[in-house]
């Protein structure tokens, strides 16, 4: 079985080499076009695309139906939201939803508690994640790798299997029902960012640390003068997906908090969803609310997200 | 010789200085690791051996928890089947329309920003509103999707409410959120060296062609750990099952295991038993990653390759 693989896998070799031979071969024809060729892959690939296109407008359509209709039942009235068939279009318009939504629940408090949790989150992760992953990346010390091979085994641990004791640690230490339980841990990093930043340091040439180090600068000055600007691009990535985890956290909320008043959004979310069951409209100008800034940050730094899933090098 | 001697305790010396800086840079991690990962872990195992409300002391009962979940816990087994039920359906479907969706994305098309935003965008939103809309898409009465489907000639079918639809109301929902997945595909498409392509269709090798002996093996790393990722996420649904079917829906049909540790652990107060099931959860995660590692002959590791050369 083995060396069957093996064979095969040695034929991929032989097919690349083969198939670069033909590269460079093709590459010395292009210099004399056969034009009939051309024009025919050319309306090949225009049916080709046409066919991609509606692939991907029917694809849309059903992605986007869901957005839609939250958008449409969230500023219907009440009267109409039962309506069969469904009525897309609001008549009337109700903006007065978003109101009703926003003042039945505390919202500013509710809004002031996520914030609070994710900055605090976000700022504590992302300096700590940075420095754990300079260490790795750059300095030497017994025992690095296998750390580093702890650290990336960490990411599959499930969160369930700590759960229960972590949440019996924070009760002890009198700290149940406050933000500490949810802000805390994020000051201790987390694995996959500290992994994809290490990634980015490893890029950045060496010599400039040597140059800094020459110049007198310690190791902190190395991390937060050289270092640190140079990844600002990897920094901006785990901050937005820091952002996006602790504004859509939901477990740690639900674990942690009791009070009504210390509720996050999500939180008070599938709070509000209990307590006004049938009221979709004002439910979905909630869920739409929720959503909001994480739709604004996505388009302000679209970029930023798909910069991480190239980072981490996942692409092989 | 002297100075030879000198030069080394010193390069010792920085070393050891550096050594010591290292730790120091890495001590967040280390000693977040040693409080919140590995103590609890050790501390977890011990309370599964026990029976445990967190308020009085735990009482000792040895392998006891476990032997009940193994021999007489019909919501454990149902637990497990759902969430089995649930990774067999979502994960091949999953996997492959974000396959899709990238691979159409990837040919380069004018708009192809706006198309891929479009699929990204409820990869993101957080789960509680995704739940609560896709809670009123899914309503028998009012919910659209049954409407929809009608132009289909489908007819309607009353989804979370039917120990038959449940779990597959859950799957369609998930689906909607292939985009993390289509973004991760996408980045390994672009990846594949356009030549290998343009030489395969010099020589003639069609679109099917192509895709399974070029595509497949040169994304194989990224299939590879969309899958793993995949069957770890899978197996660890909870928010959507807590909000949809608390309880476990119709007939426990829709009982998702991280649900019932859950419940175990803060409806009934049953610390010790939710334990169990967590390590039991965790063994079974375990399991099948390394069971896809062993098996990941398949994947094709361009690096791996050069250096066999």
């Amino acid at each position: 079985m083995k060396s069957e693989k093996c064979k095969m896998r040695d034929k991929g070799t032989d097919n690349r080499e083969q198939v670069t031979e033909r590269v460079r071969s093709s590459n010395s024809q292009a210099l004399t076009p056969d034009l009939s060729l051309i024009a025919h892959r050319s309306s090949h690939a225009a049916r080709r695309s046409m066919l991609a296109y509606a692939a991907l407008v029917v694809g849309s359509i059903i992605v986007l139906i869901p957005f839609v209709w939250l958008i449409s039942t969230s500023l219907k009235d009440p009267s109409k939201i039962f309506l069969d068939p469904p009525q897309w279009i609001p008549n009337p318009v109700r903006p007065e939803n978003y109101v009703k939504a926003l003042t039945v629940m505390p919202f500013p408090l509710y809004l002031w508690n996520t914030c609070k949790v994710t900055f605090m989150c976000l700022v504590l992760q992302v300096l700590s994640s940075s420095i754990v992953a300079f260490g790795f990346a750059r300095m030497r010390f017994p025992g690095r790798n296998a750390l580093f091979i702890v650290l990336l085994s960490t990411m599959m641990l499930p969160v369930h299997v700590t759960m229960i004791p972590v949440f019996k640690i924070w009760a002890g230490l009198g700290l149940y029902d406050t933000f500490v339980p949810l802000i805390l841990p994020a000051a201790f990093g987390s694995a996959f960012f500290i992994f994809l930043l290490r990634q980015y340091y490893t890029t950045i040439p060496i010599e400039m640390d040597e140059a800094a180090r020459i110049d007198g600068a310690s190791t902190l000055q190395i991390w937060w003068r050289v270092l640190m600007p140079q990844a600002m691009p990897a920094l901006i990535t785990v901050a937005i997906l820091s952002f996006m985890t602790h504004w859509n956290d939901f477990l740690g909320p639900l674990i942690y908090l009791s009070d009504p008043d210390k509720r996050t959004l999500a939180l008070a979310l599938w709070a509000f969803q209990g307590q006004y069951v049938t009221d979709w409209h004002l439910l979905m100008a909630a869920s739409t609310v929720v959503m909001l800034p994480l739709l604004i940050l996505f388009f302000t730094a679209q970029k930023y997200f798909i910069q991480g899933v190239v980072i981490s090098g996942v692409k092989g | 010789m002297v100075q030879l001697a000198k030069s080394k305790t010193r390069r010792s010396r920085q070393a050891r200085r550096q050594a010591i800086e290292g730790y120091l840079c890495i001590l967040p991690w280390l000693a977040g690791f040693v409080a919140l990962t590995l103590g609890p872990m050790v501390f977890s195992f011990l309370i599964s051996l026990t029976k445990w409300d967190m308020i009085n002391a735990p009482r000792f009962v040895g392998l006891e928890n476990y032997a009940t979940i193994f021999t007489d816990d019909f919501r454990f087994r149902q637990s497990l089947k759902v969430t089995a039920y649930y990774a067999a359906l979502s994960l091949p479907l999953g996997m492959a329309g974000s396959l899709g969706v990238a691979m159409l994305l990837n040919l380069n098309l004018r708009g192809m920003r706006i198309f891929r935003s479009i699929f990204y965008i409820p990869a993101i939103l957080p789960g509680v509103a995704v739940t609560m809309l896709w809670l009123w898409i899914l309503k028998p009465q009012g919910g659209v999707l049954n409407y929809l489907l009608g132009f289909l000639h489908i007819s309607p079918k009353p989804w979370l409410s039917d120990p038959n639809w449940a779990l597959p109301a859950f799957v369609v929902m998930s689906l909607w959120g292939i985009g993390g997945g289509m973004i991760i595909y996408l980045a390994g498409l672009q990846s594949v060296p356009t030549q290998l392509y343009e030489a395969a269709e010099i020589d003639g090798a069609g679109s099917w062609t192509r895709f399974r002996t070029i595509t497949l093996p040169m994304i194989s790393p990224t299939i590879f750990f969309n899958l793993v990722m995949g069957v770890i996420g899978s197996f660890q649904v909870f928010t959507a099952s807590f909000i949809m079917a608390p309880g476990g829906g119709p007939g426990y049909s829709a009982l998702f295991y991280v649900l019932y540790l859950y419940q175990k652990a803060f409806k009934y107060l049953q610390m010790g038993y939710a334990s169990a099931l967590a390590w039991i959860l965790f063994v079974i995660i375990l399991t099948l990653t390394l069971i896809i590692f062993k098996t990941s002959k398949w994947v094709y590791y361009e690096a791996e390759m050069k250096n066999e050369k």
